[in-house]
């Protein structure tokens, strides 16, 4: 083949590359962007069920069921399952005691306002508490003695001794 | 008595109180021979529906905890198939709780060993908690009415089934 003939080739030659670059760009991100989002729904569901057998978050264990629970979640990701559903279709395999974090309904909802609960009934004791030290303490002052002067005799004898001493 | 002394009596009382039931609650008991075992409604594993112990009252029963994740429990289940079979008469049957595990690979486990007696499946592991397992396997036989006659927290093989639980067997049913 010419020099000339493979000249005439390389536009064509680069515009297949071009276009091949332009056509691949598109694919490859989505796959980075795919992993990475399913890297951190896998983080995310870790932090928040448990592994039922260890008693500790699913993130932290190592046994074989959470190896197998991991995996599951894996799987479930995926298919393109999201955060929620995942988990419940933890709960409809372990029940609830998988999740890390009680639900908020129904009794489960007390282990959310029992804390908050107690927590102002406890800062409302404390404030009553110091109002009525402060009281106790406002009262002490009230009732000390106030700091009574010299008596006359005394006053007497004060001026009599300095105006011997008046020079 | 002054009031903050009750008050303060009342608290000490109830963080003894609570702290006794935590104690208490986290114990899981083992079943004692001669107790009813526990038998709520579970879903069946290998087919729909659900199950319970109480379906095989009248028989003696193997109840066998196990999951697809434990690594003994593949060792023993070929043992209880074949002990099933052998013994699979008018008035025995093993069945298998698979606890703590997921259901398709409780599936896949029972398939793979080619179990054919009952399954459960105790996937929040609650049953077994009522049981008193402390893992996987653990094996209860229970006598036709329900009452535990035997237990072996770990796993068991055909030499320990025959020493503890041929024997305990009617002796018209050993054979089937």
């Amino acid at each position: 083949m010419s020099l000339r003939a493979r000249l005439g080739r390389l536009p064509m030659l680069l515009a297949v590359l071009g276009a091949l670059c332009v056509l691949s760009a598109p694919t490859l991100e989505p796959t980075v962007a795919t992993a990475a989002s399913l890297r951190t729904i896998l983080n995310e569901i870790e932090e928040e069920v448990m592994c039922p057998v260890c008693g500790t978050l699913l993130g932290l264990a190592e046994s074989p069921q959470a190896t197998r629970e991991k995996a599951f979640v894996e799987k479930l990701a995926k298919e393109g399952k999201n955060k929620d559903e995942i988990k419940q279709a933890l709960v409809n395999q372990y029940g609830d005691a998988v999740l890390a974090l009680p639900k908020s309904t129904g009794f489960n909802l007390s282990a959310y306002v029992v804390p908050i609960v107690a927590f102002i009934v406890a800062v409302i004791l404390l404030a009553f508490a110091v109002w009525k030290w402060r009281k106790a303490a406002g009262r002490q002052e009230d009732r000390e003695p106030e700091v009574e002067g010299p008596s006359d005799e005394d006053r007497k004898r004060l001026d009599a001794d300095l105006a011997r001493y008046d020079l | 008595m002054r009031p903050r002394v009750i008050i303060a009596i009342v608290a000490a009382v109830a963080i003894v109180a609570l702290l006794t039931f935590g104690l208490l609650s986290k114990g899981n008991s083992r079943l004692a021979d001669g107790e009813t075992a526990p038998s709520p409604e579970l879903p069946k594993l290998t087919e729909h529906g659900k199950g319970s112990l109480k379906e095989y009252r009248g028989k003696w029963v193997l109840v066998n905890f196990w999951a697809s994740w434990c690594i003994p429990c593949r060792d023993e289940a070929p043992e209880l198939q074949k002990f099933q079979e052998e013994h699979a008469g008018s008035n025995f049957t093993v069945v298998g709780i698979d606890t703590q595990d997921l259901s398709d690979d409780g599936n896949k486990f029972a398939k793979e060993y080619g179990l054919t007696y009952p399954q459960l499946h105790d996937g929040n592991g609650d049953n077994g908690h009522e049981f008193g397992t402390t893992g996987v396997p653990e094996n209860y036989l229970l006598e036709p009415d329900g009452k535990l006659a035997w237990d072996e927290p770990g796993p068991v093989d055909a030499k320990i089934l025959e020493e503890h639980v041929v024997p305990l067997l009617p002796p018209a049913k050993k054979e089937a």
